[in-house]
């Protein structure tokens, strides 16, 4: 126990006296913090509009004012021409382009169907739908001004319209931040348990020291230990000044137990620790690690289900990600912070964080040879 | 009781054979020399006698343990310094030391009067970083922490390449005074006039050990009649020498080359023969074989044998 401690301390003296280390342990959650939370965001706003309006009529003048005063859509350019209007989508200047034919206005005064063509860029699916779903919730609103202006006129009333309220919960106003916060948590914690820790350890390699130490009668179980713990520390501390700052700076809401919380956390660092730790034993350069430190860090974080949800990965990705504890750990974070989860709520993310982290330790303490 | 047993130590990376063979022992409190030329396999037999490394072929007992079943054991009782600077540069001179006298379950109070020679002279630095240190202090702050834990058995490997000639003579002077705390010493060199300050050495050239003895015995193993030759321009004398009929070898020794005949001494012919080839300085006399002249003998047998 006294070599453990004295192993710990050793680590410790080092990564402070690192002077580069040792701030950036402390800036990176900060300026992460900052800068993630609120420029991730999936809401759709101020979508480029170009409007090639043939008709100008009041009809016409109407939509466009209609369009004008949604806070989706921003009418960047106003043009005749077909081939200016697509020239621009080319130039990456418009994302929809909306066709106002002549006669649009015409028709509608004479109470027939009138029709409007919209071109949507669709590179990106989620905002080509978005765009256009926004866009037929204007046209919608302005059919049912225009059928209740002609009601007087005209003898058949309107089809009865069904109408629906809701409730939006644990996150009222809908705001992002309260999503994406829970999940840049676990980023941040990531890359420290993840990258620091593997790194240090190949370090070592490189540079020769662990030579010396596997002379010494240290035993294999200590020497991994003693590299887990002070990046254990380092990450939870982490993730209070995350919390923090989430606190103070967004105002995020925090329903559940901090307890719980760190607990999760506590587990989460010990499998990403050992994931490390194991990479980091099969790995004899620095350059080697990161490599492949960087494919799992990605791989862990893109089908975590911070940024897609879960339920819509193929099933073959939803099994892998059984294995992934980055996945398990942004639940852990949005239950717990949002819906005020408790230990039964969470129980399977727990058991689950705590058997990838005993494997992952156990695994990378066998792999771990003092002899080459 | 011998500190080191070696029988029939063999090892093999892939296709390469590193070490054939060997066969030797180490007796106790004596300074023991390996040298050889790089690549001989020094540090592999190292890495085998400080259980770094596996054999694959024969059996070695260090301190009458076995090196594959009794490393726990073997791992309290050695000391070793790799041929690379091992230390943390980054902790400074007392933090190492401190460190190793921990893992190793001592303090540096307890054995301080091992190291005591040798780290009085770097203990006015033991707040720098060991990354700090010059290069002798460096080997002599590696030596304190593979001495911190009183060792029986000290292995060194070329604890002196890259170590100015000062610190080098100084270096072997502590390793000397080693001897009164009766800890057997193995150390491996590729500079041949710190072989004599070995009680024995062994020559080791391709994973094979060539000859074991004290070093002044080596040496007198020279078999033949050595002269030495010199002439201002060196080269063109060696390339010259090496054509002469009657030369048997010759080899760049210093500011001289050491030169051997086939039929043991030489005739006028030499003189007439170089001074065809334009050298007419040379002046030639009788020499003592030092044991790198018994060395390059021992290899150039082995290569013809």
């Amino acid at each position: 126990m006294r070599t453990i401690l004295y192993l710990i301390r050793k680590e410790f003296i080092q990564i402070f006296r690192n002077r580069f280390i040792s701030k950036a342990i402390f800036a990176v959650p900060i300026i992460q913090m900052l800068i993630l939370v609120p420029a991730v965001t999936f809401e759709i706003r101020n979508i480029d509009l170009c409007i090639i309006d043939n008709d100008y009529s009041s009809e016409s003048r109407r939509l466009i004012n209609k369009l004008e005063g949604s806070a989706f859509f921003r009418i960047t350019f106003t043009t005749w021409s077909e081939n200016e209007a697509n020239d621009l989508m080319h130039k990456n200047k418009c994302r929809v382009i909306l066709n106002i034919p002549s006669g649009f206005g015409r028709e509608l005064g004479s109470g027939r169907p009138a029709s409007l063509i919209a071109s949507v860029d669709a590179i990106n699916a989620s905002v080509a739908q978005l765009s256009w779903a926004y866009l037929n919730g204007v046209i919608t609103d302005l059919n049912r001004e225009n059928s209740s202006a002609a009601k007087g006129s005209l003898v058949q009333s309107p089809p009865p319209i069904i109408e629906m309220t809701n409730r939006y919960w644990y996150n009222e106003k809908l705001d992002y931040k309260y999503y994406m916060l829970p999940g840049i948590l676990v980023i941040l914690v990531t890359a420290i348990g993840f990258l620091l820790a593997g790194l240090n350890m190949v370090r070592e390699k490189e540079i020769g020291t662990i030579e010396q130490i596997n002379v010494t009668p240290v035993r294999k179980h200590q020497f991994i230990i003693a590299k887990m713990v002070p990046f254990l520390i380092i990450g939870l501390i982490d993730l209070a000044l995350g919390l923090l700052i989430g606190k103070l700076t967004f105002n995020i809401p925090f329903e559940g137990s901090i307890m719980l919380l760190f607990l999760g956390a506590t587990l989460f660092l010990i499998a990403v620790l050992g994931m490390a730790l194991l990479v980091s034993t099969l790995s004899s350069t620095q350059q080697q690690f990161m490599f492949v430190a960087f494919f799992f860090v990605i791989v862990f974080i893109l089908m975590s289900g911070i940024f897609t949800p879960f339920e819509s990965m193929p099933v073959w990705a939803q099994k892998f990600d059984l294995v992934n504890p980055v996945a398990w750990l942004i639940r852990i974070n949005r239950m717990v912070m949002l819906k005020g989860s408790g230990i039964n709520d969470i129980s399977t993310e727990l058991i689950a964080l705590a058997i990838i982290a005993l494997l992952s330790t156990l695994f990378a303490v066998l792999r771990y040879r003092k002899t080459v | 009781m011998k500190i080191i047993d070696s029988w029939r130590i063999g090892k093999k990376y892939g296709e390469v054979q590193a070490l054939d063979d060997l066969t030797f022992s180490v007796n106790e409190s004596e300074i023991f020399g390996f040298i050889g030329p790089d690549g001989a396999g020094k540090t592999t037999l190292f890495r085998i006698i400080t259980t770094l490394l596996l054999p694959d072929e024969g059996k070695m007992r260090v301190l009458g343990v076995d090196v594959v079943r009794g490393f726990k054991e073997l791992r309290r009782k050695t000391g070793y310094m790799p041929g690379r600077f091992s230390l943390y540069n980054d902790l400074t001179v007392q933090e190492n030391l401190e460190f190793y006298a921990t893992v190793f379950g001592t303090t540096v109070k307890e054995n301080y009067d091992l190291i005591a020679d040798i780290y009085s002279h770097i203990e006015p630095f033991r707040k720098r970083l060991a990354g700090k240190l010059s290069g002798g202090m460096k080997q002599k702050l590696a030596l304190s922490c593979a001495l911190i834990h009183k060792p029986s058995l000290l292995v060194l490997d070329e604890p002196t390449t890259g170590i100015d000639a000062v610190s080098r003579s100084e270096f072997w002077d502590l390793l000397g005074k080693l001897r009164k705390h009766r800890i057997t010493v193995v150390v491996s060199t590729p500079y041949m006039d710190e072989a004599m300050r070995c009680d024995r050495v062994a020559l080791i050239q391709n994973g094979k050990i060539l000859s074991v003895d004290e070093p002044d015995k080596i040496r007198q193993g020279f078999s033949r009649k050595l002269f030495t030759i010199r002439s201002a321009d060196k080269y063109s004398l060696i390339t010259a020498v090496r054509k002469y009929p009657g030369t048997l070898t010759a080899y760049p020794f210093g500011e001289t080359v050491h030169i051997t005949f086939s039929g043991d001494l030489y005739d006028d012919s030499l003189f007439r023969y170089l001074e065809g080839m334009g050298i007419k300085d040379a002046v030639i006399s009788e020499a003592e074989a030092g044991i790198e002249d018994r060395f390059l003998e021992l290899m150039e047998k082995g290569a013809t044998a």
